[in-house]
């Protein structure tokens, strides 16, 4: 059987979000596992320019154009509304969106009005013998649940940096369709009147690839120099264990673990974390992790493919020295 | 003001977690539940709301027995009366609960609604928005500042990097995390007084679940890797191997 699958990305500052070609990654392999179907795209900008090209690139068949004033910001009630028009254009049996600040937002508002089944979180997904299933952590990452869905479309919110990205293909072409949004007062009653940047040019501790993130052996917030130097030289996004962030040295949007952000970088380092569970939940799903701790016994070691014993006032130096001389 | 939080007992952040029998579902028997910490924060903003506004804060939860834990542990903090939506069923799908929820909360003249951002447990984090999607009220998620006042809303929201910033009529959701507010711990006199404080129980039959859950599993352990040595000296051979073995620099 065929299935058609939507993919909604996100564009902040009139470029895509890499979460949006993760979603076309996992939106061609399940339409090739269903046996066929059409991959579709729902835009929500103010502007287009050169997105749709990028899409067709990245996987798309067919580009879904909701064009609006009011999407030079999010705009949570139009944006559901777009998603829910694109569904219906395209008959869409599966939703991707990523699982990103605007993603979590907007994924429950499209399944209240699409009365659709929505997985948050998304770490795998397939399709089977007719069937959709997808694996979430839950437990703080202590289990993994697979849930199935009823009804369509299926809406599965997927964790950003997971899934595999196609590598881009400029001969690829996707129609284009404008997609008219119908927007009543409902909508437009929630507005977002700005956005702030507050982490400069580091990328966003969920976002980036590389993580350097310091605990409880940091000891001070000024220490935390030492690793905005090796994040500067990494172009490494920083986070904090729990410990570090009550103790006022850090943002709590910087938190990594079960009560703040859950990562999955390619790298990543902790510096004086003893890594206790609730820490372990919000990292373990690296690809590779390095733990830089003086307690030898110290449970982070037991989750880190490398690591150094020793006083991290002496190894981060060493570290930041060591890299400058090789770049 | 007419202020609701909603609330939900779930397992200690520090609990071992076991798979059950059946594969599909979590042994809960040897597990010590709490309130959500998110809804700490929810609770707070409802009270913090309440002391600028006046009116009355109510707990709502929905489960089975346990939920009414939750109940007690908001009035502790000081919420005036609790409402216990009673099932026994599982209510793994967030929808299903929205639905609920948006149906109770529906027509009862609410100015705000708070939620936490999510459960530990399910981690779903959607109850919030599926209920103000329902109820055709704005919501706001992950509000990290909120300024209330007659009739509007305004503050901001996280989002990667920074926080956007809303302004909103009322009635409206919120759902709060960690940095909005510091909860306040509960005191022994409001813990006396939440004993006699009202819970009213309403028995309710939830719509059946659109999401099912097929199997629950330990996710694969990470190996424990080398210890590539002590101190400084380690730094050359870590710095090679992250290049030339992991390939991640």
């Amino acid at each position: 059987m065929a299935i058609n699958v939507l993919v909604a990305v996100e564009v902040r500052d009139g470029e895509l979000k890499k979460s949006g070609r993760e979603g076309l990654g996992l939106a061609r392999k399940l339409v090739e596992q269903a046996g066929g179907g059409e991959v579709a795209v729902v835009l929500t900008v103010d502007s287009a320019a050169e997105l749709p090209a990028r899409l067709a690139a990245a996987g798309a068949d067919k580009v879904l154009v909701a064009l609006r004033s009011e999407f030079a910001n999010y705009c949570p009630g139009g944006f559901a509304a777009a998603v829910a028009a694109a569904c219906a254009n395209v008959s869409a049996a599966v939703v991707i969106i990523p699982a990103s600040a605007l993603g979590k937002d907007l994924a429950p508002r499209v399944s209240a009005r699409l009365g659709a089944p929505a997985a948050s979180d998304c770490i795998e997904a397939s399709f089977a013998d007719g069937k959709l299933t997808a694996t979430r952590p839950a437990y703080g990452g202590k289990v993994r649940v697979t849930v199935s869905f009823a009804g369509e479309p299926a809406i599965l919110c997927i964790r950003t940096n997971v899934f595999d990205t196609l590598p881009a293909d400029s001969s690829r072409n996707a129609v284009v369709q404008d997609l008219p949004v119908e927007l009543g007062e409902a909508e437009l009653k929630l507005k977002i009147t700005g956005v702030e940047r507050t982490s400069g040019e580091r990328p966003d501790v969920s976002e980036a690839d590389i993580v350097v993130s310091g605990g409880r052996g940091m000891q001070d917030g000024e220490n935390f120099a030492l690793l905005e130097q090796l994040a500067q030289s990494l172009g490494a996004g920083i986070g904090a264990s729990r410990a570090a962030v009550d103790a006022g040295w850090r943002s709590h949007g910087d938190q990594v673990g079960q009560t703040g952000k859950f990562v999955s970088p390619s790298l990543y380092v902790a510096c004086g974390i003893s890594g206790a569970v609730q820490h372990l939940a919000g990292m373990a799903s690296a690809k590779v992790i390095v733990a830089i701790n003086k307690d030898a016994e110290a449970p982070i070691f037991k989750v880190a493919n490398y690591g150094v014993v020793g006083d991290l006032f002496e190894v981060l130096p060493a570290l930041n020295e060591e890299l400058s001389k090789q770049s | 003001m007419n202020i609701y939080v909603c609330v939900k007992q779930v397992p200690d952040t520090e609990a071992r977690v076991q798979v059950g029998g059946d594969g599909k579902s979590i042994d809960s028997a040897q597990i010590n539940t709490i309130l959500n910490p998110f809804d700490e924060f929810a609770v707070e903003q409802a009270l913090l709301t309440r002391e600028q506004h006046g009116g009355e804060v109510v707990a709502l939860s929905l489960g089975d027995d346990g939920a009414a834990a939750a109940i007690r542990t908001a009035m502790a903090m000081g919420a005036d009366k609790g409402i216990h939506l009673k099932t026994d069923q599982s209510a793994d799908d967030p929808l299903q609960v929205g639905k609920e929820l948006a149906g109770q909360i529906g027509g009862s003249g609410v100015d705000v609604v708070f939620f936490g951002k999510q459960a530990v447990g399910n981690e779903h984090g959607q109850v919030g928005l599926i209920v103000a999607e329902l109820l055709a009220v704005p919501a706001i998620s992950e509000v990290s500042s909120l300024e209330v006042s007659a009739g509007s809303a305004s503050g901001k929201r996280e989002i990667e990097g920074g926080s956007e910033s809303f302004e909103t009529p009322l009635p409206a959701v919120f759902t709060t995390q960690k940095g909005l507010n510091e909860p306040r711990y509960p005191s022994l006199k409001g813990r006396m007084a939440a004993k006699k404080k009202p819970i009213e129980v309403r028995e309710v039959t939830l719509d059946e679940p659109l999401l099912t859950v097929e199997k629950i599993s330990y996710p694969p352990e990470r190996s424990r890797g080398m210890i590539v040595g002590e101190g400084a000296a380690a730094v050359p051979e870590l710095v090679r191997l992250l290049k030339e073995e992991a390939k991640v620099l």
